[in-house]
């Protein structure tokens, strides 16, 4: 077997990471729904933490996996504060999509 | 096998990202938001990052997304969204352009410097297990940033409670009163 042969590299994950954090910007353009769009946000930033895995068992350097641990407590972070704005604006405005959210005055 | 594992996992995680991006209703989602994370989760276990691929699963696939639908659910926009609605005609065009040409600049740099990642064998991880090992570097090297998580969990727990505080009914009454008085002694 050819196929069995192969073991993927860090090139493979380099290069899923780099189609998915597509995925999640192209999403983040493309939906108005603020929840989905946050959705998009995550997409991009579990992009990022793959990356950052692949390079840190490659070079056998233990850095970069503390470093996605910080991105996941900061991710979880941006999450509890963006989806409390999020309600607070919703709340006010039922329906409100991003294209109507363009002032900061509520 | 291990090719196997990888194509498995990668048609999770691509499936789940377009599935969050095309599906019209945000619960739905939410839910292909889940199948992406477990897909990550399992690429994070072939990398040998197993303390991670734990806290994926725990905080993405658990906290997040719970929170998601429950955001969802709270504020009822579980209603289809119709996507056929586009205020901006070309939008969906330059999206499309912006995404592919980020896809590609990245993919054509991962290719060019396939070369220099190739080159020689994987370095061998320090010998301890995972966790051993990130505990080590986290509380030595990373110990500040470490303790600085904390107060920024605090800060965005605090700041939360206070953004989605709804003003007690009295208390806008009171702020009502007080601004007709103001406007009442303006006038006069």
């Amino acid at each position: 077997m050819m196929l069995a042969a192969i073991v993927p590299t860090t090139t493979y994950y380099l290069i899923l990471a780099a189609v998915l954090f597509g995925i999640g910007a192209t999403g983040l353009l493309v939906r108005r729904n603020p929840l989905v769009m946050f959705m998009c946000v995550e997409l991009m930033l579990n992009a990022v933490n793959l990356t950052f895995v692949a390079f840190a068992t490659r070079f056998g350097n233990i850095d970069g996996q503390t470093a996605v641990f910080f991105v996941m407590v900061v991710a979880a972070a941006e999450v509890v504060v963006g989806l409390g704005i999020i309600i607070s604006i919703l709340r006010r405005r039922p329906g409100a999509t991003a294209d109507d959210l363009a002032e900061l005055r509520g | 096998m291990e090719l196997l594992v990888f194509v498995l996992a990668s048609a999770m995680v691509l499936g789940g990202a377009v599935g969050v991006i095309v599906n019209r209703n945000p619960v739905h989602a939410a839910l292909s938001l889940v199948l992406t994370l477990f897909g990550v989760a399992v690429q994070f276990v072939a990398l040998e990052a197993h303390f991670l691929a734990a806290v994926e699963v725990i905080v993405y696939a658990g906290a997040i997304v719970v929170l998601f639908l429950f955001v969802i659910m709270l504020l009822g926009v579980d209603k289809a969204e119709n996507l056929e609605i586009e205020p901006f005609p070309i939008q969906r065009w330059l999206a499309a352009i912006v995404g592919l040409g980020v896809t590609g600049m990245l993919i054509a740099s991962i290719v060019r410097g396939r070369k220099i990642l190739a080159e020689g064998e994987p370095l061998p991880a320090s010998g301890d297990d995972n966790i051993r090992a990130l505990a080590r570097n986290l509380f030595s090297d990373h110990v500040f940033a470490f303790e600085f998580t904390s107060v920024l969990l605090i800060v965005a727990v605090a700041g939360t409670v206070l953004l989605t505080r709804k003003t007690p009914a009295s208390e806008k009454a009171a702020e009502a009163a007080a601004e007709a008085a103001r406007s009442s002694k303006a006038k006069s």
